[in-house]
């Protein structure tokens, strides 16, 4: 794969490509059973790479991968790539702007630790050893764009511009979400587990009958891949043909439940053919290729208005949140195999023998994510005190007359709690 | 708690008592299986079946894929195949993927079919707040499955209880939704679980839970009720305790079990007091708690020196940790409470 400037090609229908017959399941449909339209979306998708259906929506043979362990790049053969399955590199300034993201995200994953084993932060779920994929899926959207992000996504969430104090309001148990979503198209980060992806095919759905040109990053773990709402979700966006990248980071653990005892799929991204819709498995501690990748899946959803699956194979560095004690489930070898694939590490190696980064950027980008960090321990030590009173305040539009009277009697008792407590 | 516990000299955490209640069972009967997530290798996020497949081996206690219907909804089938399972939600809120076959299946089937098919589940959830957890992990959930007719609630408050409540819930014929109060995980008594074990499989344990008599009083009084269940038991001893202070002798009924309802131990004392304060976490609204309320206006009316007063969470989503203690019933709103009833004919 040549490194190219130009956006991905789009899988529009090129000439000459009707020759390639490709037929749309095994047999004729039965009088009433018709594909859906989104069929021949694929078809012309497929048609316009000159491969069938089943190759456009399968995953590639390998997962996506543009750098080896230690951030060398490799040969074109190797990095999974072919017909359908093209994956440009992104331009230099892209790759600068990601590689900043990480040393940034680093940070603030390092930051928040410290700070919740101080115990400060009421719970922090770090995406250390995540960084690529945070970072990707922000670098990977338009401002019009949407994000759907869960409680691991901090760095997603800040990456994509939201401030790290408001961020913090929930983590530091103050309120649930600290953020405006409306101000950022960031949904508020969502804990019951991938409920938060119909909620995206939702936002897609409304912004096409609105006529907007938005694509939604919906974001799961690979356990929240079991649930339910994920077959509901990704039926509905394959359905309605709207455009969403479900975005699965598989990290490789749901707590302490390994992802063989979670799937019998042979990849995650292998789900999407059953939905009618492209699926694409990346590595996850690759920040070009995750890049690429999201990049590319972003275009092709707003190019044709067509959902698509992306899962990032990566690796929760950490516990699963600081009440977690990982050493119960897993080994410390197989955390220090993944330490050599640390996404930062290959970024920096990739982008130093690219000459793009030297000691200055280096300090630049440093001193920046100093300044986020600083920020964060700010938020800790300035904590405003939240008003209790607030509690009543955005259950409804309005607060019935119940909520009144119980405001009331709780601004009572924090009276007479500042006259010197109960009788 | 009681004069007896107080004596014995081996403390017992409410955790372990869960524990080992799960454990008995397994060993006296090769159809317990216990399943959810992360309820194997880590033995649970609160370690509740800590050892459990380390000791019966992956066929009897092991992890699902996560999804809360899905273990939910194979406890129906693995029911009807003649196993009795006991299946552990992660969280409160994280029940509610598992609603349509809890509401539909669960609760139904043996009504649907006449009796022909009866669903001895035990669906295990931690419930309630005060630990200071995050958004969706603090709900007080219980009244859903108390409106639902075909489902049993039970909510110990003691360690003693944590055992002997949890044993009969497996043994139970019927589905029980077995609540868990999280604030009491790691609670200590004086308790001896070879002596709990020796009540239970007697068979004869004045602490059963049948289809009545199932309430027990746990403080006794003369002025006032304060009628409670699982979490808010320990907050309505304290009031009772601090209100001895000012010269009121308070009652304090640990109901237990919320379905089946205890009607007459509810009525006993009420009816030997005259006055009612209910206590529960979960917002007031459409509650147990209102339930309960509706219950002693219907039963003791005459008995009754002053309105029944209840205290209880505000009708407001559960609040970030930072305010749960304003929201949460705590001595002090007890007292309040205690103070507005009418004291004087
Ligand atoms: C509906 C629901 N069930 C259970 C939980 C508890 N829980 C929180 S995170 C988690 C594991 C999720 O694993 P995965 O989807 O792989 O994401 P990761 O945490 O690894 O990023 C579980 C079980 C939840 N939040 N929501
Ligand atoms: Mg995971």
């Amino acid at each position: 794969m040549t490194e190219s400037t130009t956006p991905p090609p789009s899988p529009e229908i090129q000439a000459g490509s009707e020759d390639v017959t490709v037929p749309m399941g095994a047999s004729t449909p039965e009088p009433g059973h018709q594909k859906a339209e989104q069929a021949s979306r694929i078809l012309e998708a497929s048609r316009s790479f000159g491969i069938t259906p089943e190759q456009y929506m399968l995953p590639a043979q390998q997962q996506i991968r543009m750098l080896d362990p230690e951030g060398n790049l490799i040969s074109e053969s190797e990095q999974g790539t072919g017909p359908g399955h093209e994956y440009p590199i992104p331009e230099d300034d892209v790759l600068l702007k990601a590689y900043e993201g990480l040393v940034a995200g680093r940070r603030i994953n390092d930051q928040n630790y410290a700070l919740v084993r101080q115990g400060r932060l009421a719970v922090y779920p770090s995406s250390h050893g995540q960084e690529a994929c945070q970072v990707g899926a922000a670098l990977g959207l338009g401002t019009q764009d949407w994000m759907f992000p869960t409680y691991r996504d901090t760095v997603s969430v800040i990456t994509r511009g939201v401030d790290p104090l408001e961020v913090m309001v929930s983590f530091r148990g103050d309120w649930h979400c600290g953020y405006n979503p409306h101000d950022y198209k960031v949904s508020a980060m969502s804990t019951p587990l991938t409920t938060q992806l119909l909620h995206a095919v939702g936002v897609a759905h409304a912004a096409k009958l609105r006529g907007e040109d938005t694509v939604v990053l919906a974001m799961c773990g690979d356990g929240a891949t079991s649930e339910g709402d994920f077959h509901e979700a990704l039926n509905f966006a394959a359905v309605f043909e709207v455009p969403v990248v479900f975005f699965v980071q598989n990290n490789g653990y749901a707590i302490s439940v390994p992802l063989s005892s979670q799937s019998a799929a042979p990849s995650l991204a292998h789900k999407a053919i059953g939905y009618g819709m492209a699926g694409e498995q990346v590595d996850g501690n690759d920040m070009v290729a995750v890049l690429a990748t999201l990049r590319r899946a972003v275009h092709l959803a707003r190019e044709n208005s067509t959902p698509l699956l992306l899962e990032a194979t990566t690796y929760r560095m950490q516990a699963h949140t600081n009440a977690d004690d990982d050493t119960r489930y897993r080994d410390s070898e197989e955390v220090e195999q993944w330490k050599r694939k640390d996404p930062l590490k290959r970024m920096r190696t990739f982008l130093t023998n690219k000459g793009l980064l030297d000691e200055a950027t280096e300090e630049r980008i440093s001193a920046k994510a100093e300044e986020i960090a600083a920020s964060l321990r700010q938020a800790m030590t300035t904590e405003p005190k939240g008003d209790p009173l607030e509690l009543f305040e955005h259950v409804y539009a309005e607060p019935t007359a119940q909520l009144h009277e119980q405001r009331d009697q709780l601004a009572d008792e924090l009276t007479r709690a500042e006259e010197g407590g109960h009788a | 708690m009681s004069a007896t516990t107080a004596t014995k000299s081996t403390t017992t955490s409410f955790a372990s008592a869960l524990n080992t209640a799960m454990s008995d069972a397994m060993e006296n009967d090769p159809s317990v299986v216990v399943f959810g997530e992360d309820v194997g290798t880590l033995g649970g996020v609160f370690r509740i079946t800590d050892g459990l497949t380390k000791r019966f081996g992956e066929n009897r206690c092991f992890d699902t894929p996560l999804a809360e219907s899905g273990i939910a909804g194979t406890a129906v089938g693995m029911a009807i195949n003649g196993m009795r399972p006991v299946i552990e939600m992660q969280f409160d809120a994280f029940a509610y993927p598992s609603l349509e076959q809890i509401f539909s299946h669960i609760a139904k089937m043996a009504n649907r079919t006449r009796g022909n098919v009866r669903l001895p589940i035990v669906i295990r959830i931690p419930y309630g707040g005060g630990v200071g957890g995050v958004e969706h992990h603090c709900d007080s959930s219980e009244a859903y499955y108390a409106h639902t007719p075909g489902l049993k609630v039970f909510t110990p408050a003691t360690v003693a209880d944590a055992y002997l409540m949890l044993r009969e819930a497996i043994d139970s014929e019927d589905p029980v939704v077995f609540f868990e109060p999280k604030k009491l995980y790691w609670s200590k008594e004086a308790e001896d679980l070879s002596e709990l074990r020796a009540e239970y499989e007697s068979g004869t344990s004045s602490r059963r839970i049948g289809a009545e008599a199932n309430a027990q009083i746990v403080r006794e009084g003369t002025d006032v009720s304060i009628i409670s269940y699982g979490p808010s038991v320990s907050t309505a001893l304290k009031a009772a305790e601090a209100t001895a202070e000012d010269g009121i002798s308070a009652e304090v009924l640990d109901l237990r079990s919320i379905v089946p309802f205890d009607d007459a131990a509810l009525q006993a004392t009420v009816e030997k007091t005259g006055r009612a304060v209910v206590v529960a976490e979960a917002q007031g609204f459409a509650s147990v708690a209102s339930e309960i309320t509706a219950r002693i206006q219907e039963r003791c009316f005459h008995s009754l020196s002053s309105p029944v007063l209840r205290v209880t969470g505000f009708d407001i989503p559960y609040p970030a940790p930072k305010l749960e203690e304003h929201h949460l019933p705590d001595v002090d709103r007890i007292l309040d409470t205690l103070d507005e009833l009418q004291w004087e004919d």
